[in-house]
Formats: structure tokens, sequence, C-alpha cells
């Protein structure tokens, strides 16, 4: 074991945070710490620009082969990448979804066509992606998905009808990955074909929901007639399930060191708020503060336990692995409600009408969606019990 | 950076649970803990002479091995897996790192020395009693007289110093308080006016010790560094014998999850296994999580130790490590092993049954060297005071 990085990385360190403090000026300051979780919905235009910027100072897709436009950094090196972007407070990315998901799964599945029609418009930054997994009937039971998409022999094309729900950025993306339902009388998670779809054509409207914080970042997408190419459907039709499943592997990657550190930028502001209006002096608070600590402390060794790829010697994903979703999610609930325990009675005032929240009062509502999305905290524990202790699998109930 | 066992650490930690596998199973661990010697002495030296674990971490220099902090916590975890009964924490986490870290190359070199030749087990005696753990809870007291000191006063919680050969004690200067006055001496457990008390305990298969100290006479040499100004010292000290508890804890975790699994995949109601309930699952699922989570930061704050030894640029983190590991491991240990009685079901009340012997150790490993709220509260004061 060895906790120090090397010189080498020192120095790539040195150089990202130099790059971002001496880009993340002007028309760009306003972004800072902006366009997270929650806050998605802010600063669009702005936040599409930034990409280009990241884009030509080569820091998009810094874990992607070279080959493909990345900058083939290290495991090291993209976990100083993710630490110093979220320590700079740098703003929440719009091409997150390309570069960690799109990316990732064309490079291990997709055509050598489809890689460089795609990949390109990824690194540049110039082309953003959305996600068409969930949908209404399809939440945390994902192989329930009803969306179907046909073959036209006279068109060409895969024809796409159906509903997608929770796609975050669906109105500012240019292409949509979707998983839709290619054999009509199949069901569960065989007969599903992967696919990638532009978003913009007459076939597909997009409606945004608003949530909890009165804000709206994800959307209701509704495919009726979508088209998309032949060529466009990665896999065979019916090896969706392999493909989607993964997608969700690359989504453990090296960026969950950038989360922590919004964590820790959002923690930080909690001690901060304690120190500041006396909240620090109370015993219970106190020991609350410093289980967060805590827990965000062992939250970055253990992702680092995760990287060092240790104990997946069975290839399962590692235990350590297993119980992170969970893990971060619980935490990062608590951390909300830690929040408005050390603003008091504070914690009701907004910053204005109609419903304008601070950045913890937001994080607080939002937060809550953690334990449900990317899996729910109960299916979690299934996930934890079946797949890392071996226990029994839920039996499949009769409703269809 | 690079945060997983070597292959020479795995293969430590491998032989570790193999050798405990073998020679501390339940009835092993039942047989030493009914006796007041709390631990089978043959097998003490086999662990000694054949295994080197007492060495592990002790400078060549004294017959030690040389290794780390790191495989020293590898052993400690299956040491706590197996619930091994043995004087190791007393000697080498506790007394033998006060005179690693405080003693003088001669000292170290007599009593470490004998420690790795597997001729003296030793224990560390510091706190009066009470819930506090730092340097208010010394009220024994020295004085120089002479070319030597002497000390008088009263230790509870001292472990295995009923059998220790030697001990380390710290004590303070009359009138002193807070971190100030205090200096630590190490003596021969048969000094006269050592006089010494097994104090029974709920968790037999740690031995706890009273230790009363009456006008007792030590030379010069006895100071381990400077008189009066111990308390950095035995801070490091207490913070790396917190580190090597909570090891100890995750391997408790890690034994009961394991056990549970077992039993709740056997145990038959309403025609299945009760593993097969969601109710189960879920709070077996939690056991994991709280596992998992304590050893990833045992093994962090094992790295940190191992800098604190070496000076390296983390050694600073030492307190706080310490207090995120032991904060964490001690609520995780006694809520998994809450958890594993519960779902044991009425044989988890039983003496029959081994749940008993890892729940009580996860009270008394919780409350030893500071339970998860003294230690976060040292946390907060980090944070928030300064």
């Amino acid at each position: 074991m060895k906790l120090s990085f090397s010189a080498e990385d020192e120095r790539f360190r040195t150089e990202i945070a130099g790059w971002l403090a001496d880009n993340l000026t002007g028309e760009f300051a306003r972004l800072k710490y902006r366009g997270g979780p929650g806050d998605e919905h802010s600063f669009p235009r702005e936040r599409k620009l930034w990409e280009r910027k990241l884009a030509e100072g080569g820091w998009t897709c810094v874990g992607w082969p070279e080959a493909y436009g990345g900058r083939g950094c290290s495991i090291e090196q993209q976990v100083i990448f993710f630490e110093e972007y979220a320590r700079a407070g740098a703003p929440g990315r719009v091409g997150h979804i390309g570069e960690g998901l799109t990316g990732p799964t064309l490079i291990a599945f997709g055509t050598e066509a489809q890689k460089e029609k795609y990949l390109p418009g990824i690194v540049s930054g110039k082309e953003l992606w959305c996600q068409g997994y969930s949908e209404p009937g399809a939440g945390s039971d994902l192989a329930a998905v009803k969306t179907k998409a046909r073959f036209d022999e006279a068109r060409g094309k895969w024809v796409i009808n159906g509903q997608k729900v929770w796609t975050s950025l669906a109105h500012e993306s240019d292409y949509c990955f979707v998983i839709a339902r290619t054999d009509p009388e199949s069901v569960a998670h065989k007969g599903l074909g992967f696919f990638l779809i532009a978003m913009d054509q007459p076939g597909i409207s997009v409606r945004p929901i608003e949530q909890i914080t009165g804000t709206s970042e994800f959307n209701e997408v509704f495919f009726d007639d979508a088209e998309c190419d032949a060529t466009d459907i990665v896999g065979e039709p019916g090896d969706g399930w392999k493909v989607a499943m993964g997608l969700l592997g690359f989504e453990r990657g090296v960026s969950t060191l950038g989360q922590q550190m919004q964590f820790q930028n959002e923690f930080d502001e909690v001690v901060k708020l304690a120190r500041s209006n006396g909240a620090a002096e109370d015993p219970v608070i106190r020991q609350r503060i410093a289980a967060a600590h805590t827990e965000l402390k062992i939250m970055r060794y253990n992702a680092m336990r995760m990287l060092s790829g240790q104990s997946g010697s069975d290839g399962g994903l590692q235990k350590e692995a297993l119980i992170y979703k969970l893990y971060w999610a619980t935490w990062h609930r608590s951390l909300g409600e830690l929040a408005m325990d050390v603003m008091g009675p504070e914690s009701d005032i907004l910053q204005g009408a109609p419903y304008e929240l601070s950045r913890l009062q937001a994080m607080y509502l939002f937060v809550r969606a953690d334990t449900i999305y990317g899996g729910t905290n109960e299916i979690q524990r299934n996930i934890i019990a079946e797949r890392g202790l071996g226990m029994p699998k839920e039996p499949r109930g009769s409703l269809s | 950076m690079d945060f997983a066992f070597t292959e020479e650490q795995q293969m430590i930690r491998d032989t570790a649970a193999a050798f405990l596998a073998e020679v501390s199973d339940g009835a092993a661990v039942r047989r030493a803990m009914a006796t007041e010697q709390g631990y089978d002495g043959e097998l003490w030296q086999r662990i000694c002479r054949e295994m080197y674990w007492q060495a592990i971490h002790a400078p060549e220099a004294v017959g030690g091995m040389g290794l780390g902090y790191v495989e020293l916590v590898a052993l400690m975890e299956q040491m706590g897996r197996s619930l091994l009964c043995s004087p190791y924490l007393s000697t080498v986490a506790m007394a033998g790192n006060a005179v690693l870290v405080a003693g003088d190359d001669s000292q170290r070199a007599d009593w470490l020395g004998r420690i790795c030749a597997g001729e003296a087990t030793g224990a560390l005696a510091f706190s009066a009693g009470g819930s506090r753990w730092d340097a208010a809870c010394i009220t024994a007291t020295w004085r120089a007289e002479g070319e030597g000191f002497v000390l008088e006063g009263d230790y509870r919680y001292v472990i295995d110093g009923h059998t220790a050969d030697f001990l380390v004690v710290a004590s303070r200067s009359a009138d002193s308080t807070g971190a100030d006055g205090i200096s630590l001496f190490v003596l021969p457990a048969d000094s006269p006016g050592v006089e010494r008390q097994w104090l029974p305990s709920m968790d037999q298969a740690r031995k706890q010790a009273r230790v009363e100290l009456r006008d007792v006479r030590v030379p010069r040499e006895a100071l381990l560094g400077e008189p009066g100004k111990g308390w950095p010292a035995l801070s490091r000290v207490l913070d790396l014998a917190t580190i090597a508890l909570a090891a100890e804890q995750v391997g408790g975790c890690q034994r009961l999850l394991d056990m549970t699994v077992e039993y709740t995949g056997e145990r038959v109601q309403f025609n299945r296994t009760i593993a097969s309930f969601q109710a189960v699952k879920h709070k077996v699922a939690d056991m994991m999580l709280r596992t998992e989570v304590a050893r990833s930061a045992v093994y962090y704050a094992a790295c940190v130790a191992q800098e604190a030894l070496e000076d390296g640029p983390l050694a600073g983190e030492l307190t706080e490590a310490a207090s995120v590991a032991k904060s964490y491991c001690s609520d995780a240990y006694f809520s998994v092993a809450g958890d594993a009685l519960q779902l044991h079901g009425g044989v988890g009340c039983t003496w029959e049954y081994d749940v008993h012997l890892f729940f009580k150790r996860a009270k008394s490993s919780e409350h030893l060297l500071g339970n998860g709220a003294t230690h976060r509260e040292r946390l907060a004061a980090l944070l928030l005071d300064s």
C-alpha cells in the first residue's frame, strides 16, 4: 500500500490546477460551483461554451485512449483530474453523459463506423448526449422497458415508439442512447436493442419535469415514430441488455473522486455556516458534523480501494464497489438534513420569491433523489445481499 | 498511489488466517477465556517463535522483522476475526509501541528486544478510570528523588496488566494538569510496590487489570523520553494502539457477517431459508456495508500510522486517521454484532453459540481507547474550534 502520488503525477496535478485557475475566469467565473446535480438547469449556454474550452485545452475525455482522441491518462491522473476539477469549483459538465457513458460504451461495444461518427463530437465538446433508460413503468425494474424499436425495411431505418423519463438535459442534447424492445414478443432483459438516436427530429418531443426544487433538469422524452439509421444500433438486436449493463459498469469509475470533492465543497459550506451561526457549539450538531466528516473521509479511502482493484478476483464487482452507491447516496442525503439543522429556523426562509433556494436548501431537497435514482437503496441492498453475499434472489412476481 | 495489499502483505494475512483457523477456534477461545491469565501460554510461544508476529514492526536492530504497520494491522484484523486470546494488543500495540515511540536506542534494545525474542509481555497503564481517554485520565504521579523517580497512583483498564512481565506507566508531576507534566516509565511488573489485580470482565476473551503503584522507586533508565514532556509521545502511542484496535474490530465485523450469512442460509422457517426474506437480506447488506467501510478506514489509517513511524508526509494526519477509524469501527462493530445476534434469533442469546463472544467484544472494544462519540468530539474540535 502506498498513499502518495508520484512526482510525475504531482506535476500533472500542477498542470491541471494551473489550467483551471487560468481559464475559469472572465465569462466563465460565474460558473464556479454551478451546474452540479440539482443545478443542472443553470447556465446551459455558458456551460456548453465551457465544454468547448475544456476540449481546446485537451481536458475532455482524459481517461479515453489516445487513439480515440482521449488523453490516455492513468487511473491516478484521472483521479487527480477529477479532484482538481471539483476543487477549483469548475462547473458541472454538460458533456458527462457522452464522455462517461456513451464513449466508453462505443469504445467497448461499438463498430469502427460508430466510433468515427460519434467519438470526435464528444471529445470536441460540441455534441451532447442524454440517456434513455428509465420509463414510467420501468424504474427499479429496468428490464421492464416497453419502448419499441421496429426495423422498417422500406425506409431502411429503425422506428422507435415509446416514452422515456428522468432524462437529464434532454432539451440541450444532440443525441440520446435508448434501450428499446426489438422483439415485441420478448419479456424482461431479452429482446432489447441499444440505439443511438438524434434528438433533432419530428418524432421526438421533450417535456420538462418540475422537480421538488421547483426547477427542471429532468425531462420526459416521447418517441413517436422517431427514426434511427440502421447502422446506429450498438451490437445486434437482442444485445441491448448486455450493452446497457456494460455501460452501468462505467458509471462507477474514477469520476467518483470528483463527486466526492463536490461533496467536500458542500460539507465545507455546512462547517463554515455552523462556525458562523453558533451551531458549532451544540454538542449534538458537533457529533453529526464529525460523523459526516468521518464518513466523507472514508468515502475517499473506499474509492481508492475500488480503484486499486484487488478483491474482485472472482470477476465480480469488488465488495467495496458493491456498497458504494448505497453508501454515498445515504451519506449525501444525511448531509442535506444536517445542513438544514445547522441552519435551524433559517432553513425555511428563501432567498426570494417565487421559490429561490440557497445552494444548501436546493441540495437538501435534491439529494432525496440520490437514494432513488441509479438503483434505490432498497435495490442496492438486494444487489449487495445477492451478488456480494450469495443470498437467495428475490422471486419474480406474477403481475404483468 | 496504490491502495491495495502487496503480495507479501496478502501472504502474511492469508498465513495468519490459516494458522488462526487451526489454533483459535471457538473451543480454544472458550478454554483460554476461562482462565485468569486469559490466553494459552504455549500458543503464545508458538506465535512468538514460529510466526514472529510480536516482532512484526519492530526494527531489525532489536531483533524485529522490520516490517510495517500495514502488516501489523493485517494481523490484528485476523486476530479479531478469530477472537484470538493473546497478549498481542497489550504487548505489541500498546507497551511495545510506547517503547518504540518514546524510548531511546538502549531502551528499545532492552524491552523491544525481549518482546521480539518472545521473552516478555508488556502492558500500558495510564487511565485512572472513567470515560476520558485524553491526558486528563492520568492521575498517577511521579517525582524525582535522588538518581531516580518515585511513582504513586492507580490505574484501571490495564489490558493484560495482571500477567504482563513489564509495565509502561504514564504519570504526571504533582499539581500539573492536562497534557503538562506527563512522564512515561518502563519497569518490571514485579518491582516492589506494584500491586496488580485481575478485573473480571464481561468480555472474557480479553483480560483487564487494576494496577496500583505505592512508593515505587525506579532508576533514571526507566524514564522514556524527557521528564514531564511525555504527552505528545503517549498521544501518538494511543493513536497507534487505537488503529490496531480498530483493525481488530474490522475482523470481528467480518466474522459476524460470515456467521450470519451461514446461519440465515441454513435456518428454515415457513418452508424457506430465512436468508430469502428481504427483511433479513437488507439487514445483512447493511452489515456488509459497515464492514467494508470500516475496512477502508482502517487500511488508510494503517498507511498513515506507518508514515507516522517513518515521519512521512502524512504523519500529521495520525490523530485524525485514528479517530476516523475508531469512531466508525466502534459503531460499526457494535451495530453489526447487534444485528448478528438478532438474526441468529433465540440461539443468539445462548452461551453455546459464539455470537455472544463477539457481541461482548464489540462493546468492550467500543469503549476501550475512546468510543465513537469521544473520537467524533476530537474530530469536531479539529474542524470547528481551531
